[in-house]
């Protein structure tokens, strides 16, 4: 590693272990870290932003004489009358714009994969092998999670048995998802770890060397 | 003016995007798209305010005494990055704004995540008792799915199929149950807001 | 008197102080770097798929990857995006990168810019860097039907329309496919309004908190791979020879898991002895 990488990941493993002092307690190391991770993360989204979309997007189109993009940039300024208490509701128009193009697309595209494509690949032959009895514990499965939401009818009798079958079912996906939200939150600290041991390692041959 | 020019356009745009899901024209697809690209114009501007009003509150507690100093820890990160990212091109790799980034920004994001490898452990520990069946059945599920990641020998094999099978039929009619149900609810409601019905978004006079 | 301290000591697991829950993972974590060792990793059909989707390319073809993530989850997904971007350059592939999370610009260009020099790639002639937009939904949906009008320039400020790469490609729909790898909703997006609008082929790479969610889309068929978290990533570095820190981090894990599952079964047991003697 150069003498520059050598300070970059010092200071990053600095504000790796302020970051880890929370676990101590609350302190202000961990404060610092906290708003100044805000503060760049601002910063660099400003910069993006401008160069990537608001250049790309607005000033090159107006200087490329795009007309039709007057509207939405005159939608876009009409967002920042939020800041006037006389002149706020303006900021309505541009939200309606938003809020009516995309629930107009995602009717369909809903209706279709999240409803149609779902019970297409649920109505599958069923047989006595063992990918046919795993189709049937899918239909069962699914049915009788379905009827568990179904809360305009008591909970009782026959009805009360499919629902705690879905219940049952439910629990099953819970937990299945709690299982992998162990490897998922135990991947984040291991990698710190692991920058960390490079870190010294590194550290410790710069100095060497 | 204020409210009902607003809804009306929330139907017509609405109603419009909508048909044009069913008729495959030239004319149908420029609008799709240029409606599309239209709303990113918006949503650029949109952005910047959020921005705005971040710096707006931040430069007001530097008036505060007590809230001074991490205000301007965050207007320093902030103008650092952006006096570091004034030209396009120092946003590529090798430059200080990315330097920046690498080694403020991820450590630190990455890091208060994996705060949470140990308050998952601490919640593990007290809550994940069999108390109940249901809580048993929890408990049993997540614990095959994370043995998955210890090899025990021919224990292991059988582990790996079960986890497959957990995942794959019974985890899987459970999400789907859901995504039926979150699909229908988010179908509702785009009519609802299409129809006027709903109007949260539109905020308070 | 061993009854009435084995009871003493049940009660003290169950009023455990958390910061002893902390430190145990803390020691435990830090043992793989003191004694390293390997721990196997079997490879599951879902990443397999991914990986011949990649694999089974002839040089030349095209596929989009989405790098749509942010630093939080960096560690599970950074190493499915370098693995997959190392096994499409070594196969000549041409590809198109795209953000829809703004800080996994920064991430996806500091892979490129390591990469492209490993593999002698150049931008706009062996892969398009498009960069950011906002509205990921609406960004597919544009995406979809033209890359141009959403990104009129790529990344590096140069006119689509001028790049190498991207003569003869107009929309999602020139490509063979697309391979997510995201954090968040976006995911989501890709399903129900790229597969959903457009059909073409989605694969993803999710973290361990989101997989167990997307298993009805693969039966579907509306996904055809899903790499799942850490393991995933380690799956991929197996099949593909290409490691960073995906196969180096299951020693950890396995260690780390080991001991959470011990608190668990004490946790329980403890449960279970103080109960029957509450109720007795």
């Amino acid at each position: 590693m150069t003498t520059a990488e050598i300070l970059w990941n010092t200071l990053a493993a600095i504000l790796t272990l302020c970051v880890f002092s929370f676990l101590i307690k609350d302190n202000p190391l961990y404060k610092f870290t906290e708003r100044l991770v805000a503060g760049v993360a601002a910063g660099y989204w400003t910069m993006l932003i401008y160069h990537t979309n608001f250049t790309d997007k607005v000033i090159l189109t107006m200087q490329n004489r795009q007309l039709a993009y007057i509207i939405p940039i005159l939608l876009g300024l009409a967002m920042w009358t939020r800041f006037s208490k006389n002149y706020s509701w303006i900021s309505r128009y541009p939200i309606a714009f938003y809020i009516g193009i995309s629930t107009g697309v995602s009717i369909p595209v809903y209706m279709y994969t999240s409803v149609f494509k779902q019970i297409s690949a649920t109505m599958v032959p069923f047989d006595l092998t063992y990918a046919g009895i795993n189709n049937i514990i899918v239909v069962i499965a699914v049915l009788c999670a379905l009827f568990y939401f179904f809360f305009s009818k008591e909970h009782t009798g026959t009805f009360g048995v499919i629902s705690k079958i879905g219940i049952y079912t439910l629990m099953i996906g819970f937990g299945a998802g709690f299982g992998m939200t162990v490897m998922g939150r135990v991947a984040l600290l291991v990698q710190r770890v692991i920058f960390l041991k490079d870190y010294f390692i590194a550290l410790k041959n710069y100095f060497v060397a | 003016m204020k409210k009902q020019i607003p809804i009306y356009f929330v139907l017509i745009s609405g109603i419009v995007m909508l048909i044009q899901y069913f008729v495959p024209s030239e004319e149908s697809e420029w609008l799709f798209t240029y409606a599309n690209d239209w709303v990113i114009v918006v949503g650029i501007f949109a952005l910047a305010l959020g921005i705005w009003s971040l710096l707006r509150t931040e430069f007001k507690k530097l008036k505060n005494p007590k809230e001074a100093f991490y205000a301007g820890t965050l207007l320093f990160g902030y103008f650092i990055m952006v006096f570091t990212g004034l030209k396009r091109e120092w946003l590529e790799a090798g430059h200080l704004h990315m330097d920046l980034f690498n080694n403020i920004l991820i450590p630190i994001q990455a890091t208060i995540f994996a705060l949470l490898a140990f308050y998952v452990a601490s919640a593990a520990y007290r809550a994940f008792r069999a108390r109940t069946a249901l809580a048993t059945i929890l408990l049993l599920t997540a614990f095959i799915i994370m043995l998955r990641l210890i090899p025990l020998g021919p224990i292991s094999e059988v582990n790996q199929t079960a986890v497959g099978w957990i995942l794959a039929v019974p985890n899987m009619a459970a999400k789907r149950a859901i995504t039926i149900g979150v699909g229908l609810g988010a179908i509702a409601t785009c009519i609802k807001i299409i129809l006027g019905i709903e109007r949260t978004y539109m905020g308070h006079d | 008197m061993i009854k009435e301290n084995a009871v003493d000591f049940w009660d003290k697991v169950m009023n455990l102080d958390r910061r002893w829950v902390y430190l145990s993972i803390a020691i435990v974590v830090i043992i793989p770097t003191v004694i390293p060792f390997q721990v196997p990793v079997a490879t599951t059909p879902e990443v397999k798929k991914v990986f011949n989707f990649i694999n089974r390319m002839e040089a030349g073809d095209y596929f989009y990857l989405g790098i749509d993530y942010d630093p939080s989850a960096l560690a599970e997904l950074d190493p499915m995006a370098y693995a997959i971007l190392n096994h499409a350059f070594s196969k000549d592939l041409k590809v198109v990168v795209g953000c829809l999370s703004q800080f996994g610009v920064a991430m996806a260009e500091t892979r490129l810019a390591e990469l492209s020099e490993k593999y002698d790639k150049k931008s706009g002639i062996d892969y398009c860097f498009l960069g950011y937009r906002p509205y990921p939904a609406i960004v597919i949906l544009t995406m979809g039907v033209d890359f141009r009008v959403t990104f009129p320039l790529d990344y590096y400020g140069v006119p689509l329309d001028s790049l190498p790469v991207m003569q003869g490609i107009k929309n999602l729909m020139n490509v063979k496919g697309v391979v997510d790898i995201t954090a968040g909703n976006v995911a989501d997006f890709w399903i129900t309004y790229g597969n959903g609008r457009f059909g073409f082929p989605v694969a993803l790479g999710v973290t361990g908190v989101m997989s167990a969610d997307y298993y009805q889309y693969l039966q579907s068929g509306q996904i055809f791979g899903l790499i799942s978290g850490i393991k995933g990533a380690a799956e991929y570095e197996e099949l593909s020879g290409f490691e960073t820190t995906g196969l180096a981090s299951i020693p950890y894990q396995t260690l780390t898991h080991a001991i959470i599952l011990i608190f668990i079964v004490m946790s329980n047991i403890g449960y279970f002895v103080t109960r029957g003697r509450k109720k007795r």
